[in-house]
C-alpha cells in the first residue's frame, strides 16, 4: 500500500486535508482511491458555496460502486479542481498531489484538531481492510 | 483460404453479428405497402422544417429474412436462464418453468383486455383475488396489491402506505432507518418517498443487532427497511426484538421481501412483526426477469395499514368479483389497470402446480444448494461471515488479492470456465465481494462444476496469475475496456470514419 503523507490530516472516511494559512485543501486517499478502483467520475460542489463539516461534498463513482465524499472541515469553497471532471483518473494516478477535489477558505480552525495525523489513519486503514 | 466478406457473420456457424447500421446503406425496402386509399400529404405542409430530413445518412438496404435473422443472432449472443447456469447473487436467476409460460399464453388470459366490462373478465379477476390470497397466506398478511411492476416499485407503494397512515394519525415522521446490508433500492426508495436515511451498521455476525436500532429509534421515525434474510444471505434473526423496539416508538416495520426465495414454507415475514412487505413474483415465483422486465412486485400488509393499499382492490361479493375503487384512505393507483397481468397469471400458475410442500421444497433447496457451494469453496475463497447462509453466499477475493487476483479477474475467468460470473463488489460492506446465489432450480452436478471451476481458478491464481488477470480468452470478445467505456461514453452510432 501506498505510505500516508505525514503533513497531511485525516478522516476516518479516508479524506485528506491539507492546510495552508486558513485555506485547506482536500482530497481523497490512495487507499479511497484503491478501494474505489478505477474513478470514472467525479461530482465536485460548486465555488462559493459553503461547506459544512460532516456534510456530503461530492461523489466518486467507480466502475464498482458510487460512494459519497465529505467535507472534513466548514467554510466557503474557493477553488475546485476543474480537470479532475475530464480526467477522473488522476484520483487514481496522484491522490495527494493533482488528484486534490477543492480549496475551503475555513470558518472555525477548530474543527481541524478533530481530524487525524497519519499514524492514526494508517492504523485505522489496518483495521478497516476486511 | 479466404471468404467473400458476405459469410462473415455465420463463418462455422459461430455467429459475429455486425451492427445494423454497419449493413450497406441502399434505397430499398422489404415492406410492399398498398395503396395508401386516403389523398396523400406533403409532410412539409403538416411538421416544421426543422423536425424534417429527406433520407437517413447511412440507412442500410435490409429486407424482412435479414431483419428476422439480425436479431435471433444477436438474440443467440445473449447468455439466459435457458442456455445455462447463472448464479448472480441477490437477483434469484431461477428457471422460468415452461408450463407459467403455457398458462400465460391461454387465449383467454392473452387476449383479455381489462377496459372490458367486469362480467367478461370474471376469470381474470378471480386469478388476481386468489392470487391475492395465496400471497397472504404464505406471507402471513392480511391483504396484498398486485399492482406494482417490480420489487423497486413495490418497496415505493410500501413506503408510501407507511407515510400515509403517520399522516392519518395526525403526526407526519421524517425518518426511515436502513441497515447497510439491506438492498441498495431501499435507501432510494426512502428518499424518494420523501424521507431521510438513516444508516445503521449491521453487527459483527452479519446481522442488524437490537441495541443499534434502539439507539436510533425516535418518535420521528417513520419506520425501518430490513432485507431479510438480508444481502450477506444471512437471517435477521433479531427480527422479533428489532420490530418490537420499533412498533414500541410507534414505527412501522418494513420488510424486503425480495429475498422469500429462502422463507416459503418455513418462516413468515407477518408473524415475525413485519407490518409491510414487498415481493417479486418474478424471483421467488419464477416468472422470467433480467432485461428489465416485466416483473411484479406485490405488496402485503398488515390489518392497520389495509385501508392505505392502492385502489383499485380486487373484491368477491357474492358469487362475483369486482374492482373497487371506492376507497378513502387508498394512496392512490400506483400502476395503471391490473399491473403486470401477465406475470400474475404465471405466478399463480407456479403457485398452484408446485403446492404448499412443493414451495417449502424450493425454499429447502435453494439453501441446501447456496449452502453446498460455500462448504465446497469456503477453502479456497475467504468467507467474510461465518453466520449460517440461507439462499446465497458471499466470498471475497481476499485470498487471491495476495497473488493480484481480484474478484473482476475471477468473475472474468469463469466466463472461459463457461459460467455466468455471480454478483460482484455488492454487497458493499464486503471488499471485493463474490456474491453466489444458486437456486434451487440447479443439479447437484452443475453446483458441483461450478464450483470446480472456482478451485480451478483460485489453484490458477497462486500458480499462474497472469493467466487470470488476461481472462477471458475464449469468450466471443475478450476483456473490454470497462472502464473507458464509463470515461468516454459513445452513446450514439456514428458512420464509420466519424467516430
Amino acid at each position: 500500500m501506498a505510505s500516508v503523507p505525514t503533513s497531511l490530516k485525516y478522516t476516518k472516511d479516508h479524506e485528506w486535508v491539507k492546510v495552508e494559512g486558513n485555506i485547506a485543501t482536500i482530497g481523497v486517499t490512495a487507499f479511497a482511491a484503491e478501494q474505489l478502483g478505477d474513478v470514472v467520475y467525479v461530482e465536485l460542489p460548486k465555488v462559493g458555496a459553503q461547506a459544512k463539516a460532516g456534510a456530503t461534498m461530492g461523489v466518486v463513482e467507480s466502475t464498482k460502486a458510487v460512494s459519497d465524499v465529505f467535507f472534513p472541515v466548514s467554510g466557503t469553497i474557493k477553488e475546485a479542481n476543474e480537470p479532475l471532471a475530464d480526467a477522473p483518473e488522476t484520483i487514481n494516478q496522484d491522490p495527494y498531489e493533482k488528484g486534490w477535489f477543492i480549496k475551503v477558505e475555513m470558518s472555525d480552525a477548530s474543527e481541524l484538531e478533530k481530524l487525524w495525523d497519519a499514524p492514526k489513519y494508517e492504523e485505522h486503514v489496518k483495521a478497516s481492510a476486511h | 483460404m479466404s471468404f467473400p466478406e458476405s459469410s462473415r457473420a455465420t463463418q462455422g456457424l459461430v455467429i459475429d453479428e455486425q451492427l445494423i447500421f454497419e449493413r450497406p446503406p441502399g434505397a430499398c425496402s422489404g415492406a410492399s405497402l398498398p395503396e395508401a386509399g386516403v389523398p396523400e400529404s406533403d409532410p412539409a405542409g403538416e411538421i416544421p422544417e426543422e423536425y424534417l430530413r429527406g433520407e437517413i445518412e447511412g440507412m442500410p438496404c435490409l429486407y424482412e429474412p435479414e431483419v428476422v435473422r439480425h436479431f435471433v443472432r444477436l438474440s443467440q449472443l445473449n447468455w439466459s436462464l435457458d442456455t445455462g447456469f447463472y448464479p448472480l447473487g441477490s437477483c434469484t436467476m431461477k428457471y422460468n418453468p415452461k408450463s407459467s409460460e403455457a398458462a400465460a399464453r391461454l387465449p383467454g388470459f392473452a387476449h383479455v383486455h381489462p377496459l372490458l366490462a367486469e362480467e367478461k373478465t370474471q376469470g381474470a379477476l378471480e386469478l388476481m383475488w386468489r392470487l391475492e390470497r395465496a400471497l397472504a397466506e404464505i406471507t402471513g398478511f392480511e391483504a396484498v396489491t398486485l399492482q406494482p411492476a417490480a420489487g423497486a416499485h413495490g418497496e415505493l407503494t410500501g413506503m408510501l402506505i407507511i407515510r400515509a397512515a403517520h399522516v392519518a394519525k395526525g403526526k407526519p415522521r421524517h425518518k426511515v432507518l436502513v441497515p447497510d446490508s439491506a438492498h441498495g433500492t431501499n435507501p432510494a426508495t426512502s428518499a424518494f418517498a420523501g424521507f431521510s436515511v438513516v444508516e445503521l451498521k449491521s453487527g459483527p455476525h452479519g446481522y442488524l443487532e437490537p441495541e443499534t436500532v434502539a439507539a436510533a429509534m425516535d418518535e420521528d421515525v417513520a419506520g425501518i427497511m430490513l432485507t431479510n434474510p438480508n444481502t450477506l444471505g444471512i437471517f435477521e434473526s433479531n427480527i422479533a426484538k428489532i420490530a418490537k423496539i420499533v412498533h414500541a416508538k410507534g414505527g412501522y416495520v418494513y420488510g424486503d421481501g425480495a429475498n422469500l426465495n429462502a422463507l416459503l414454507g418455513r418462516a413468515r415475514p407477518g408473524d415475525l412483526g413485519v407490518d409491510v412487505m414487498h415481493m417479486n413474483l418474478h424471483k421467488t415465483f419464477a416468472t422470467p426477469h433480467g432485461g428489465g422486465g416485466p416483473g411484479a412486485g406485490p405488496v402485503g400488509v398488515v390489518k392497520e395499514l389495509e385501508p392505505f393499499l392502492p385502489a383499485p382492490v380486487v373484491i368477491k361479493d357474492g358469487e362475483r368479483y369486482r374492482l373497487q375503487f371506492d376507497r378513502p384512505q387508498s394512496i392512490g393507483r400506483m400502476r395503471t389497470f391490473w399491473g403486470n397481468f401477465g406475470v400474475l397469471v404465471r405466478a399463480w400458475a407456479y403457485i398452484r402446480e408446485l403446492g404448499p410442500q412443493g414451495l417449502k421444497a424450493v425454499s429447502d433447496l435453494a439453501v441446501l444448494n447456496a449452502n453446498y457451494v460455500r462448504a465446497l469453496l469456503e477453502e479456497a475463497y475467504h468467507l467474510p461471515y461465518e453466520t449460517a447462509s440461507l439462499h446465497e453466499v458471499v466470498l471475497s477475493d481476499k485470498k487471491q488479492k495476495e497473488h493480484g487476483v481480484t474478484t473482476m479477474d475471477i468473475a472474468k475467468r469463469l466466463i472461459d470456465h463457461g459460467f455466468h460470473p455471480p454478483t460482484i463488489y455488492f454487497p458493499l460492506i464486503v471488499g471485493g465481494a463474490l456474491m453466489i446465489e444458486p437456486t434451487e432450480t440447479e443439479s447437484k452436478a452443475n453446483v458441483e462444476a461450478f464450483a470446480a471451476a472456482m478451485k480451478s481458478i483460485a489453484q490458477e491464481a497462486k500458480e499462474a496469475p497472469e493467466a487470470v488477470k488476461a481472462a477471458p480468452t475464449r469468450a466471443y470478445r475478450e476483456r473490454l475496456d470497462e472502464v473507458k467505456a464509463a470515461r468516454k461514453p459513445v452513446l450514439r452510432w456514428k458512420p464509420l470514419g466519424e467516430v
